[in-house]
């Protein structure tokens, strides 16, 4: 056993030097030359400002954006440490709701949310929280059914919107893997640097 | 289930295959001490360790000194971690202040990743500083996962010679495998992680202005590197609490599939390596072939099962992309069960979806896997392991029917190793099942469960199972920061991972010590598909007689209530 001590103990430690330390350190200096963009976490500037992640969604709630998916995300309630209170699109907390697909409070919060965005069917992504109520993308069927009303509060013709949502869709890779989507952030950007009318 | 679903299944499962063979071959090079293309580069380093801490890597151990030095370093290394993660606030790179964790929840972590588990109790970027991150979380996700790998090294080198005491050099082991396999792996995958878009900083968080004016505080970190580490080394810990669901963590299709890929490969890749060990390829092939029927079965019957929620279907919603609840638009139906299959199959535990929100049935075989004792491919190293005290139990089993005396690879099998493998099975059993019928029956514990009926059962179950198998995914629904569950949990994980481990290497030391005889007539085959159709027998039925009961009562009667429109 006292044979073993000086192995383990010395091995623990430079191995934590090593793979904790020094690899680590070295990767992120690398890429923060090489790849600043990736390495500081995809963050878009408008104006000199951050505006949002391009990997990350954020709160949507005006008429004139596109919508994102219902988000679960939550905060500590102020006022009690032992409950929480919605914050959708928290990026430094990042959850989902864990509800079990026989739980009366999902089926109650779908029956508002349809009844809100019908008339049905409505696309699944829509009135489902993300896994990481994070989720940057809708599908284009939740897109499209949003164009009619993005454009009238723009007062923008509809066509115009739905070309906008059609090159901002993201086919899958070579046709077969992941999914369509549509990134709303990036839509909604695009939205905003249209010309007025 | 779409035929487009089905290709990409099929698709990524061809690319392991393809991969695993000669990766495993490569293991058994590295693990021999042969050259290898990095051998320029870390064989200064690899000696440089063993001259500080007076190794000598040709020194065998017998399988008491083996275990012993496994011991001792995964027990320092466990105390090193839980003082990281009481003191951080006092420890560079913690930009965001994070303060230490309570004793319960640093003893509940600390437990967590010294056994490969990585049960995540606590949110990653509300709870966690850089430098736990870094200097503890990634170091064990290495150590954690070269300790598997050097134990089923240890194991199949008893099946590999005849009258022989010694198992091999752990340190020796350990230090190979961390160099020459992690460490290059990870430093692969991080980087093609990073060119994707997840994030490799030491930055604060960010605080962004949103396009509609309000402040969103974004969350960041060295995540690429420990992001590799965590798939390759079947570890699961997130970076983030929502883990591979995570923009940050997963940020696109092909960032899932290579993560997939990284969590299989080596487990699938491990059969290949004792094929080798044991100087006979087929006896590889046999139980890659019994992993693979299961991961393929699984896959097949959790993605049917994951079809639209009727419930949902009965109010309007579309069920053409299938149950979205808990799901990422990017990965969609078929990549997320794949994912959730392939983590659990394996002791990975990471999750690029919420197991939670799963239809009953396809939630179901997460849990038959876990319960199943990870053997599909199940963890580095442990999967092949807890492999081979099945192939013992199969040819007693196979012994039994025919009547003869039972032999796998030219060593009798005898009273003490089928106790011993059986030991290791029950162990098992009693911390998945003991721990779930006490918690559900104390306020104290189910106060933390999320949701009510059958799933409220599921996911007591769901917890004391991933911490026995010591996979770390969750019914994330529990509110596993507590502690009652915190300790308790965290024995489960003990269990499963060492009280398991040290039978393991008792049958081992067993095994190597007694002569190799050559097969004779009466000699029971294990190559071929017979074996194979065996073992998947033993397997399912140890499995079944042992959780069936359990299951019948969360996700199976929770599949039936739905069916009746009940909800709860």
């Amino acid at each position: 056993m006292t044979a073993h001590l000086r192995p383990a103990i010395v091995l623990v430690l430079l191995f934590t030097l090593l793979l904790g330390g020094a690899v680590p350190l070295l990767f992120t200096s690398v890429a923060g030359v090489v790849v600043p963009f990736q390495a500081g976490g995809s963050l878009i500037e408008r104006d000199g400002k951050v505006i949002g992640s391009a990997l990350l969604g954020q709160n949507f709630t005006s008429e004139k954006y596109f919508q994102l998916r219902p988000s679960a995300t939550t905060n500590p309630d102020p006022n009690d440490a032992t409950k929480t209170v919605a914050a959708p699109y928290d990026a430094s907390s990042s959850g989902a709701s864990n509800l079990a697909p026989t739980s009366k409070a999902l089926i109650d919060r779908v029956t508002e949310d349809v009844k809100k965005l019908g008339p049905a069917p409505v696309p699944a992504d829509a009135v489902t929280t993300s896994a990481s109520g994070l989720d940057p993308d809708i599908s284009p069927a939740n897109a499209l059914r949003q164009v009619a009303g993005v454009a009238k509060a723009r007062g923008l013709p509809e066509a115009k919107v739905r070309a906008l949502v059609l090159a901002n869709t993201q086919e899958p890779f070579l046709g077969l893997i992941g999914e369509a989507r549509v990134n709303v952030l990036k839509l909604n950007l695009a939205l905003d640097a249209l010309p007025p009318g | 289930m779409t035929l487009i679903g089905w290709a990409q299944i099929a698709l990524v499962f061809a690319l392991i295959v393809i991969c695993a063979y000669p990766l495993g071959l490569y293991i058994a090079r590295v693990l021999a001490g042969d050259k290898v293309l990095l051998s320029p580069v870390l064989a200064p380093v690899e000696r440089g360790l063993y001259s500080l801490a007076g190794i000598d890597p040709r020194q065998g151990m017998g399988w008491m000194g083996y275990a012993v030095a496994l011991l001792l370093l995964n027990a320092l290394h466990f105390l090193l971690l839980y003082a990281m993660l009481r003191l951080q606030f006092y420890l560079p790179f913690n930009p965001q202040g994070m303060v230490g964790m309570s004793p319960t929840l640093a003893f509940n972590t600390a437990m967590s990743f010294v056994t490969n588990t990585n049960w995540q109790a606590y949110a990653g970027e509300g709870a966690l500083s850089y430098g736990s991150q870094m200097f503890g979380l990634t170091v064990h996700n290495f150590l954690s996962a070269a300790t598997g790998i050097a134990a089923a090294a240890a194991v199949a080198r008893a099946f590999a010679a005849g009258g022989v005491k010694e198992l091999g050099n752990f340190w020796a082991d350990l230090t190979r495998i961390t160099l020459y396999l992690l460490l290059p792996l990870a430093i692969v995958v991080g980087a093609a992680l990073l060119l994707m878009g997840v994030p490799m900083t030491l930055s604060a968080y960010v605080d962004a202005t949103t396009l509609e004016g309000a402040k969103q505080t974004i969350a960041l970190g060295p995540v690429a590197f420990q992001e590799a580490i965590k798939l390759l080394g079947t570890n699961g810990g997130g970076f983030f609490n929502a883990n591979s669901a995570h923009p940050f963590e997963n940020p696109n299709a092909i960032s899932n599939v290579l993560e997939i890929f990284s969590l299989v490969v080596i487990p699938f890749s491990l059969p290949f390596f004792f094929g080798k060990i044991v100087g006979d390829l087929r006896q590889g092939v046999a139980l890659f072939a019994v992993m693979a029927i299961f991961a393929v079965g699984f896959v097949a019957f959790a993605y049917a099962a994951e079809a639209a929620n009727p419930l949902l279907t009965a109010l309007g919603v579309d069920p053409s992309m299938g149950n979205m609840e808990g799901k990422e638009v990017r990965f969609g139906t078929a990549m997320s069960i794949l994912f959730a299959v392939m983590t659990t199959g394996t002791s990975c535990g990471a999750v690029n979806m919420m197991h939670d929100s799963m239809m009953p049935l396809a939630g179901l075989v997460p849990l038959f896997q876990m319960q199943l004792g990870e053997v599909t491919p199940g963890g580095v190293g442990s999967g092949l392991y807890a492999m081979l005290v099945f192939a013992l139990i199969s040819v007693f089993v196979a012994g039994l029917m025919v009547g003869r005396t039972p032999e796998y690879l030219g060593k009798k099998i005898q009273a003490k190793e089928v106790k011993l493998a059986m030991l290791s099975v029950l162990i098992l059993c009693l911390s998945i099942l003991g721990g779930t019928a006490v918690s559900i029956v104390l306020p104290v514990a189910t106060a933390s469960l999320a949701n009510a009926g059958p799933h409220g059962l599921s996911e007591m179950l769901y917890a004391y199972t991933s911490a026995t198998a010591n996979n770390g995914s969750a019914f994330a629904g529990l509110s596993a920061d507590t502690p009652w569950l915190d300790i308790t949990l965290a024995l489960a994980m003990l269990f499963g991972r060492f009280a398991y481990l040290v039978p393991v290497l008792a049958i081992a030391g067993s095994l190597a010590a007694k002569p190799k005889l050559p097969p004779s007539a009466g000699s029971f085959p294990t190559h071929g598909p017979l074996f194979v159709g065996l073992m998947v027998g033993v397997i399912v039925i140890i499995g079944g007689l042992q959780f069936m009961p359990a299951l019948s009562l969360g996700p199976l009667a929770e599949h039936v209530s739905m069916l009746a429109n009940t909800t709860f």
